[in-house]
């Protein structure tokens, strides 16, 4: 209180200034509710934003991950055109060579009769014949196996021969590579221990991570061949064993290695090391995806900088040999 | 003396294929057809028989052990010249330019065209009867 207050005839002014103070408390407050309502809307248009990145983000994943299936497809496509061509080749030829037989045949049967000759062409015809079907059925696994690995999800579980499965991705992964890299060489050593077996897997998902993993250790051996003196040898070891409830699937390369610190970032979506355009970074994430979710199994790396690094897949797996125990 | 034309395919089919495909020439004693299944058995074999006898050297590119564009220089490295033709599935720039670059005389992709490789070696035969 102050002393106006005691002062009857000093109302008015008293008044005039409450009233005054009003006005700029009444002013204050529209101009804080225009500030909120600014404020509300700014914050309502930057979530309208957010949502929309959200979005945007979510298509982008969505792209890379059908990129780099392309990407994986693309490296396969390129092994089996050239895997499909030699078949081609064979059924091609096959069939000309057929026709200018039976063109001999009917000049033969015209003429004077030879039956030696008839007999010979006859041969060679039954003989070309089967040769074309068996690269018929060479050309048809081929594509059978290029489906399994454009077929979107991960099928079903199925028990199949695993040193077969891996000798084929390996395969195939060496004929990408060698048909995208005129000239890459590489000591490629496959040591696949014949007790491992049957196992049960998903076969086009597991299939998909040896190829990755194979793929990677070709681009490092290949890295590192840029970077070394002419004495460096590149070599790439796949190799795989069983213990009485687990199959190890290893594949190893004497490339640079992966610096200290990264070990643990490169199973992460996106992270990659490669230039950019060369991958997505989701194919050793996908890898790992598979082998934990989809198996059950554990996907580690070890690696030295300098060295190399080895990637180890370790899948659960009930020993099939007959009269084992798990005790 | 027949023309000699090596063929080197680490697919065993090839020298069925081949045999048939010019097996009038063969017969006519044109032509006769030496296969190998490597690069290296390639080099051993254009050794024994004698480099200036082969009139032709055709190679497929993709094989284990020695590549055909290996097997290209190898030749290429050592005279008397000796023609060396890819023949291929890799219907791609980056193999045809490196085939190139290494003096390859031709350039063949699979499924290969036979009436085309015969013209060829009848102009390559005929060349070095103009030489010789």
């Amino acid at each position: 209180m102050n002393e106006e207050s005691t002062r009857p005839f000093s109302r008015r002014p008293d008044v005039n200034r409450l009233q005054a103070e009003l006005e700029v408390v009444r002013a204050r407050a529209a101009e804080l509710e225009h500030q909120v309502a600014t404020r509300t809307a700014a914050l309502e248009s930057a979530m309208a934003a957010m949502q929309h990145t959200r979005q945007e983000l979510r298509a982008a994943q969505a792209q890379l991950i059908h990129q780099d299936k392309l990407a994986s497809l693309g490296a396969l496509t390129a092994g089996i055109a050239h895997e499909i061509k030699n078949p081609l080749n064979f059924i091609t030829n096959f069939a000309e060579v057929n026709a200018e037989l039976l063109d001999e045949l009917r000049e033969t049967l015209d003429g004077d009769p030879d039956p030696a000759l008839t007999q010979e062409l006859l041969e060679d015809l039954a003989q070309n014949a089967g040769i074309i079907r068996e690269h018929g059925q060479r050309a048809d696994r081929i594509v059978r196996s290029m489906m399994a690995h454009a077929r979107d999800g991960a099928g079903e579980k199925e028990t199949v021969d695993l040193n077969k499965l891996v000798a084929e991705h390996v395969d195939l992964a060496y004929h990408g590579k060698r048909a995208q890299t005129p000239g890459f060489t590489v000591a490629l050593e496959p040591t696949l221990a014949d007790e491992v077996g049957t196992v049960e897997v998903l076969p086009q998902a597991l299939g998909r991570v040896v190829l990755n993993l194979v793929g990677n250790a070709f681009d490092a051996v290949q890295e590192a061949a840029t970077q070394r003196d002419a004495a460096y040898a590149p070599r790439v070891t796949v190799t795989t064993r069983r213990t009485d409830t687990r199959v190890v699937i290893e594949v190893g390369d004497n490339g640079l290695g992966i610096p200290q610190g990264l070990c643990e970032k490169i199973f992460t979506p996106f992270f990659t090391t490669k230039p950019s355009g060369r991958g997505t970074g989701l194919g050793l994430s996908l890898s790992y995806d598979i082998v934990t979710q989809g198996h059950g199994g554990t996907l580690t790396v070890e690696s030295t900088e300098g060295e190399g690094a080895r990637f180890t897949i370790v899948l659960p797996a009930v020993s099939d040999v007959p009269g084992a125990t798990s005790d | 003396m027949a023309t000699k034309v090596l063929i080197v395919d680490d697919e065993r089919d090839v020298e069925l294929l081949f045999r048939q495909r010019f097996r009038r020439e063969v017969r006519r004693g044109e032509l006769e057809l030496l296969f190998a299944f490597s690069g290296e058995e390639a080099l051993q074999t254009l050794h024994q028989q004698g480099r200036a006898d082969v009139v032709l050297v055709l190679s497929d590119i993709n094989m284990p052990g020695m590549t055909g564009l290996e097997l290209l220089q190898r030749i290429k490295a050592e005279p008397p010249p000796v023609p060396v033709c890819m023949m291929t599935a890799y219907g791609g720039a980056d193999y045809r330019e490196q085939a190139r670059a290494h003096d390859c005389d031709g350039y063949l992709t699979k499924p290969i065209d036979f009436k085309a490789l015969k013209v060829q070696i009848r102009v390559l035969v005929e060349q070095q009867e103009a030489q010789g």
